[in-house]
């Protein structure tokens, strides 16, 4: 019963990652030689759609606010209207925007046609113009070593995610840059500078409103089985949600924060630790509704630890800042060394809360993607199919143990960000009678 | 040439998270071996213990980033 259950298991992985497979070669296309790291970095980044199965993408509400000729602001209704083709491309530019592998992207030069136009993906490449941007081109390819030097991460990881494509739109026979794209993560604050806003409902944004109306549905839920069956034993969804729930409640919040204060912290606690979850578990399923990579964008991860850095700090009672600014029991002179030491880990901890949850998952998903990229390293982009063989054998066992480890490390990523939250909070809001202690 | 320093600089510190973490689940086990029936209060210590140290590493790795 058990082999035949793990068997099932195996084929299920076997399916899905022929369907990857048949995806990546999609997107890599057959004449570039495949890159691993670029992959890597295509599949968690941001995007403006759903990718589905093969050249099926599910669009999403690109909202993009813009100022068309001086009519005030417009915005684009949806990315279903750049007729998305093969590989994410979109086959007509609106107002100079373009869809490329399923990102919003706007063509550099303003000479380039208002309204719809028809648009292709392949051509030769033209570098004639100002196009100082993203330079690919072997001639000048001592220059652009030199460049890379001054180039920060997000250039780096930029020039990754372009390497192998000449990324063009082609019109009239007539190549044109691209913008950087706002969906840039892995990037440091989860974007491009553009030249335009960006408010649309992303691959992450889905995912985080995914994730919270079903929170918010099985709570509900929850909340009302324990008002109609009150004084019985849980039921159902009910069974589920309690024992996580007294988990955090029991081993979490109370031993960290304290049986005084604690309750205040409960609703913030329980939501970052279900919501981290819920991200963390949704990121695990490679296909609609899941693959929104949420909980591995630094932005995100920000935005959840500035959460606990300000209710750490608002909280903080006159304890936690004498002992910051000014540590009692101990010299005068230790004291200068202790204060900056001191006020540099109050912003300390909760970057590094963003930065534990970004890279843990971050790292497990380039980990899974990079297994599933041996079929091709080994099968050498589809020229060697025993290879390819070899490689999809290995490629979905280590995918296998790879996704066991996600599902406890999804587990464990919420219950640290929870735990470590609650004790920045705890020693916030902990009271000193004996300030002689030692520290 | 910068990428393979930053990639020494990444070993590195993984050899030292590696080095902390191990001396945490070494002890965790004694420790629980001790006194089977602290488990749960090792566990969640070890736990904070192990990404405490596992922070460092990621800063370390981060800056090795940053910095190539």
């Amino acid at each position: 019963m058990r082999t035949k259950s793990i068997f099932r298991v195996f084929l299920l992985l076997a399916i899905l990652i022929g369907g990857f497979s048949n995806q990546t070669l999609a997107s890599g296309g057959n004449d570039a030689p495949f890159n691993p790291g670029e992959t890597a970095l295509h599949h968690i980044a941001d995007a403006h759609t759903f990718h589905f199965f093969g050249d099926i993408y599910i669009p999403l509400p690109a909202m993009i606010f813009y100022d068309r000729n001086g009519e005030g602001i417009t915005f684009l209704p949806s990315s279903a209207s750049f007729d998305i083709g093969k590989s994410g491309n979109g086959n007509i530019a609106i107002d100079r925007y373009v869809l490329q592998h399923g990102v919003v992207r706007r063509i550099k030069d303003t000479s380039f046609p208002m309204g719809k136009v028809n648009i292709s993906w392949e051509g030769h490449a033209s570098h004639g113009n100002d196009h100082s941007g993203h330079d690919h081109s072997g001639h000048d390819h001592a220059g652009h070593d030199h460049g890379q030097k001054e180039k920060g991460m997000k250039d780096k990881i930029m020039d990754e995610l372009d390497k192998g494509h000449e990324v063009q739109a082609f019109y009239n026979g007539k190549g044109f840059d691209l913008e950087d794209r706002t969906t840039l993560d892995g990037g440091l604050a989860g974007g491009g500078m553009t030249s335009y806003m960006d408010f649309s409902i992303t691959k992450n944004v889905f995912t985080m409103l995914f994730v919270a109306f079903l929170l918010g549905f099985v709570f509900l839920r929850v909340a009302k089985a324990y008002r109609t069956r009150d004084g019985q034993a849980p039921k159902g969804l009910q069974g589920f949600i309690e024992p996580l729930f007294v988990f955090i409640q029991d081993e979490v919040a109370k031993p960290m924060i304290g049986e005084k204060h604690y309750a205040r912290f409960m609703p913030y606690l329980m939501s970052a630790f279900f919501f981290i979850l819920g991200l963390n578990l949704l990121g695990q399923i490679p296909f609609f509704p899941g693959s929104g990579n949420a909980s591995g964008t630094i932005s995100i991860t920000i935005a959840l630890a500035l959460f606990t850095f300000l209710i750490t700090n608002l909280n903080g009672n006159r304890d936690y800042w004498t002992h910051i600014l000014w540590m009692p029991g101990i010299p005068a002179a230790v004291k200068l060394i202790i204060t900056p030491v001191e006020v540099m880990g109050v912003f300390l901890k909760p970057i590094v809360l963003f930065i534990r949850l970004f890279a843990n998952i971050t790292a497990g998903h380039i980990v899974i993607v990079a297994f599933v990229g041996l079929i091709f390293v080994l099968g050498e982009s589809g020229k060697n199919l025993v290879g390819a063989g070899v490689g999809a054998v290995a490629a979905t066992f280590l995918t296998m143990f790879m996704m066991a480890l996600e599902l406890l490390v999804a587990v464990l990523q919420a219950y640290i960000f929870t735990i470590l939250s609650a004790s920045y909070i705890g020693a916030a809001v902990e009271e000193h009678h004996h300030a002689e202690e030692a520290h | 040439m910068t990428g393979s320093l930053a990639a020494i600089g990444a070993g590195i510190a993984v050899i030292g998270a590696g080095i902390g973490i191990g001396n945490i689940g070494a002890k965790a086990m004694e420790s629980i071996a001790r006194q089977p029936e602290a488990v749960g209060d090792i566990r969640a210590n070890m736990l904070i213990m192990a990404a405490l140290i596992e922070g460092a590493a990621i800063i370390a790795i981060i800056l090795s980033f940053f910095i190539s």
